[in-house]
């Protein structure tokens, strides 16, 4: 039983089982490691000012200038169902583009861009909590760690996953 | 040159241009559709647009190519040279035309017959197979035509002259040269045919035509440079002799000249709108036997072109309305003693950032009785409602959806569709529309409307520590309130007003309404935003207020796009984020406008809910000198009759009313009548029967908060309340309906439910005293038997008891426990589970409803509105009765 749809998968399956590496930026959110691919990056960013958006759903942190662009700040944490970080402890910024509208993702930690071959892939454990499988592509085994790719469209998408939860 | 045939012109030319290179290149590819389909679309455009200005000659050439082309793009003939040739002849041809047309505003006379021919002998395919003769003749079209132009000398004239001497220069332009030097005998043609290219040089030396999308473009980078200029500002004022200081200044000065410059790319004159309305009313007048005449002023008046798009339909639909609803018919005029033709008037002018658009017309004025019919029976407003609205108010009506006045349905309007519409489009751009009307002379609406969408000027204020902007057009004043000073915001059942020049404005809590914070302390000082949308006014409470900025409007995320609070965000001078409120929204949210058809329901039910925070009172005098008020709801009518009218029935005093006898009733028992001069009543109806009150005097109608803060132990008194800054009895209606009939209450076979045998009992569950004393008549009179309880607890005891009703109305706000809480309470096992439920509140926003329907609330209705609650309660129990049966 995949959340994740068919196409998604078969995609990212045959895009990993060329053989050739792919690179992300790896991220750390509440300890755990995430990877987004890197082509999707545009910007990371110190603790920026982030301007809180009345009504707006809760993943939503505010919005933030980037340059003289508006962009959009999603709370990951929120959006993974993690509680929020504790007052005073800033957030980094990984912007990416989906859809032409530029998104500024927050999280604890960015780390480095790492390569990863099909090798050390794995499809999402069944066990995985419904909220986290939802946004990933899958998983790869690091020595001493584990890599969770996240898919930015489906992490940006919460709209329709909140109205199905 | 009309406007329409100079667009014509430029287009065609642009279109010739693209075919020229089109066509050569598709004898070098004949088999590219993509291409052929191209030169297809533009020889069709042209032919489409010259039928459409009537330009025989053009179309026939035009249609004749076309039909070649159809047929090779359908793969009937294949492409040769012969083909190309014969279409570029025909293009020459449609040049030469068109030079013509350029020169002296119509087609030269003669006819092109020799070219059809051709070409519709190519169509046929009978050329292809005579290629070799036919070769030349077609590779050098010119001179066949040419035969043909010697005997029509009347258009060539007036180009050959003109062309003599530019012919020389028209050598530098390649496109033309190619074309015209293989014939240099053949003068007429390429003269001519120079001649148009020249004059379209000129043209096109002046105006470039640029895509929309590089100016948006240009725009948006204008805008960005604005505000990173304002930053640089910002950053100035904070220090002091900065070397920038004289760069900083010039950069500034240049960034406004750009900005304006840009600006100016965008701006059309208005006039360009206006440029299909002498035809539309001319139309009018023949369909509608008027005489009218469209007068059009400022016409250079020049606004964004954005803006411009946004409002044509509008303003049309107000012109057609104009003639169509004001403009009498002449015969009516002349009996008016007014000039036989009407005038329509379209005005515009600039004022302040905003340009001002009126249509006027010199007719009928808008007719105010017509309107309140209409509003009766649309449901809008209730006969009592009327009453009290002054002429301004009755004519917002016209923008409500499905309004029309016209007696009878014509191809032009009385569809309904439309006002609202119109003054929805405006406000959507952040525009106001205003009417002004007199009888007899006439009506004119007042569009006011910002220049330009792109860049703002706005008021930026602070709540809850959040910074946002709000649009300074829809700002009027600004208030400070404080507590203990005069200014200070007051309560009605926890809704915020403030006194405001003798008026009650209602306000709105920003930290409320965006949910920033519990609740609003309003122990401290703060400020209020009156903002002004159509002609609701409302006050928006905030903490503090800055200044004013212009800010560049930009869009919402995707994601945000359904919060209606906001219209836009922007960066401002300090490199901050802030959005952007849209008093529209906030209007619509707080329940005043209709902003869309779709919302309109929802808001009717708000709107209903807010009436509670103002309650209608008739104020009257009777017996002594203290004033004594009435609902107006339950007032039928106020009424003067002649006291000589006035005549006795088994000694009690009636009068004949409406071809009945009307028992009159004194408040007063020891009231004598006289019989001189006029006597006020109240008359209060139910069915077929009607009461009249005597009263001495009435005093005003007063919207205001009823708080009945004294009992009175005095029969036909409710209590009393402070009404309009003094103490005023309230008047026990229901007391004096039983003396005028001793049964008025009493068993009915007349009633509204003869159709049902017993009487139907109700429970009414309410905390105040007031409303229970109101709607227990209320109920009795409508036929029903009822129970009044002050509390769920009292009405839940009733159900231990063993009591039973038909139907349970209950309140939602009270103490103990509340309205929702009972109604899960009886919903969830008990013996009256399946007892409809009304619920009465003050509250009725779209949230409330849900929920109260969620507990197993039946239905859900604004406290006063006693029309809306009788008719719920029929249909409830009706279709109850339904579901059992």
């Amino acid at each position: 039983m995949s959340i994740v749809p068919a196409g998604t998968q078969s995609r990212q399956v045959q895009a990993l089982g060329d053989g050739q590496s792919h690179d992300y930026v790896s991220i750390f959110i509440a300890g755990q490691m995430f990877g987004i691919p890197v082509l999707q990056v545009q910007d990371v960013l110190g603790p920026q000012r982030i301007t809180r958006i009345p009504l707006a759903p809760p993943e939503v942190a505010g919005s933030l200038n980037l340059r003289g662009r508006i962009v959009t700040a999603i709370d990951v944490r929120t959006r993974l169902k993690l509680p929020k970080n504790a007052e005073g402890k800033e957030s980094m910024s990984v912007v990416v583009d989906q859809g032409g509208e530029q998104y500024s993702l927050l999280v604890d930690n960015v780390g480095e861009v790492l390569s990863l071959t099909s090798g050390t892939y794995e499809r999402n454990p069944a066990t995985l909590d419904s909220a986290w499988r939802d946004v990933s592509n899958g998983i790869h085994r690091l020595d001493g760690n584990l890599l969770i790719i996240l898919d930015v469209a489906r992490l940006l998408d919460f709209a329709t996953s909140v109205d199905a939860a | 040159m009309d406007d329409l045939l100079s667009e014509f012109l430029t287009e065609t030319a642009e279109g010739l241009g693209t075919l020229d290179l089109e066509l050569v290149r598709l004898e070098q590819n004949p088999n590219d559709p993509g291409l052929l389909g191209n030169i297809f679309r533009i020889v069709h455009t042209i032919k489409g647009t010259c039928g459409f200005l009537s330009l025989p000659r053009l179309e026939a050439v035009a249609h004749a190519a076309e039909n070649v082309l159809g047929k090779i793009r359908d793969g009937q003939l294949i492409v040769t040279p012969i083909a190309i040739s014969l279409i570029l002849s025909s293009l020459d041809r449609i040049k030469m035309l068109l030079a013509t047309l350029e020169a002296t505003e119509a087609e030269p006379d003669g006819n092109d017959a020799d070219l059809i021919a051709q070409l519709n002998a190519f169509a046929d395919g009978q050329l292809t197979d005579e290629s070799p003769a036919a070769a030349p003749t077609v590779a050098e079209p010119e001179p066949e035509p040419e035969p043909e132009w010697e005997p029509e000398p009347e258009p060539t004239p007036v180009p050959v002259a003109k062309a003599a001497p530019v012919a020389s220069t028209a050598v530098a332009k390649p496109k033309q040269t190619a074309l015209a030097q293989p014939e240099p005998p053949a003068a007429a043609a390429p003269r001519a045919q120079a001649d148009g290219d020249v004059k379209d040089s000129a043209v096109a030396a002046s105006n470039i035509r640029v895509n929309v999308d590089l100016l948006e473009n240009l725009m948006t980078m204008v805008s960005e440079l604005v505000l990173t200029r304002n930053q640089l500002m910002q950053i100035l004022r904070g220090q002091k002799d900065s070397e920038f200081g004289i760069a900083l200044q010039r950069l500034s000065h240049v960034t406004s000249e750009l900005q304006e410059g840009v600006m100016k790319t965008r701006m059309q004159p208005i006039g360009n709108a206006w440029a299909k309305l002498p035809r539309l009313i001319r139309d009018l007048g023949i369909e509608l036997k008027k005489k009218i005449d469209l007068q059009m002023k400022g016409a250079e008046t020049e606004l964004d072109r954005q803006v411009m798009e946004l409002i044509k339909d509008p303003l049309t639909h107000m012109v057609r309305n104009s003639a169509d609803h004001g403009i009498e018919t002449p015969i009516d005029r002349v009996m008016a003693g007014k000039p036989e033709t009407g005038t329509v008037t379209l005005s515009a002018y600039h004022e302040g950032g905003h340009i001002i658009i009126e249509i006027g017309d010199d007719g009928k004025g808008l007719a105010t009785e017509l309107i309140k019919k209409k509003a009766i029976q649309n449901g809008l407003a209730t006969e009592a409602e009327l009453a009290q609205m002054s002429d301004q108010q009755i004519y917002q009506f016209i923008f409500k959806a499905g309004f029309s006045t016209a007696a009878a349905v014509t191809s032009v309007s009385g569809r309904g569709v439309g006002m609202d519409v119109v003054r929805t489009n405006i406000e959507k751009i952040g525009g106001t529309i205003e009417l002004k009307s007199a009888p007899g002379k006439g009506s004119t609406f007042v569009i006011k409307i910002p220049l330009t969408l792109a860049i703002v000027s706005a008021l930026i204020v602070e709540c809850a520590g959040e910074r946002f902007a709000i649009p300074q057009i829809s700002v009027v004043e600004l208030v400070r309130a404080a507590p203990g000073t005069e200014t200070q915001i007051e309560r009605l059942n926890g809704a915020p007003v403030l006194r405001l020049r003798n008026r009650l404005l209602p306000l709105v809590g920003l930290d409320e309404l965006l949910k920033l914070r519990q609740s609003h302390d309003t122990s401290t000082e703060c400020f209020i935003v009156v903002a002004q949308v159509g002609t609701y006014s409302f006050g928006i409470i905030v903490d503090r207020v800055f200044d004013t900025e212009e800010i560049v409007v930009k869009p919402v995320a995707p994601l945000l796009r359904d919060i209606t609070m906001f219209s836009g965000n922007t960066i401002l001078g300090d490199g901050a984020v802030i959005m952007i409120l849209d008093p529209n929204g906030i209007a619509a949210a707080t329940g005043e406008i209709t902003v869309g058809a779709d919302r309109a329901t929802a808001e009717q039910a708000v709107t209903r809910g807010r009436q509670v925070d103002k309650t209608s009172l008739l104020l009257f005098k009777a017996g002594d000198d203290s004033p004594k008020a009435v609902p107006l709801a339950l007032v039928a009518r106020l009424e003067e009759i002649d006291r000589k009218e006035i005549e006795y029935s088994n000694g009690k005093p009636v009068v004949q009313y409406r071809g009945k006898l009307m028992p009159l009733v004194p408040i007063d028992p020891a009231l004598r009548i006289g019989h001189e001069g006029r006597q006020p009543i109240l008359v209060f109806s139910d069915k077929e029967r009607s009461m009249g009150l005597l009263v001495d005097e009435i005093v005003d109608i007063v919207e205001d908060v009823l708080n009945v803060q004294l009992g009175s132990e005095q029969p036909g008194l409710i209590g009393s309340a402070v009404l309009a800054g003094k103490a005023t009895d309230l008047v026990d209606t229901g007391f004096y309906l039983m003396q005028a009939y001793d049964d008025w209450f009493g068993s009915r076979s007349d009633g509204a439910l003869d159709h049902v045998a017993k009487t139907l009992r109700v429970l009414l569950v309410d905390d105040s005293p007031f409303f229970r004393n109101l709607l227990t008549p209320l109920l009795t009179i409508a036929g029903y038997e009822v129970s009044a309880v002050d509390s769920a607890d009292r009405a839940l005891d009733l159900h231990e008891a063993g009591e039973d009703f038909d139907i349970i109305i209950s309140d939602i706000e009270m103490p103990g426990m509340n309205g929702f809480e009972f109604a899960s309470h009886v919903r969830s096992d008990s013996r009256w589970s399946n007892v409809p439920m009304v619920a009465l509140s003050s509250h009725a926003t779209p949230e409330d409803l849900d929920r109260g329907r969620e507990v197993g609330f039946n239905d859900y209705i604004a406290k006063f509105d006693r029309d809306a609650l009788l008719t719920s309660l029929t249909a409830t129990l009706s279709l109850q009765r339904e579901v059992a049966a």
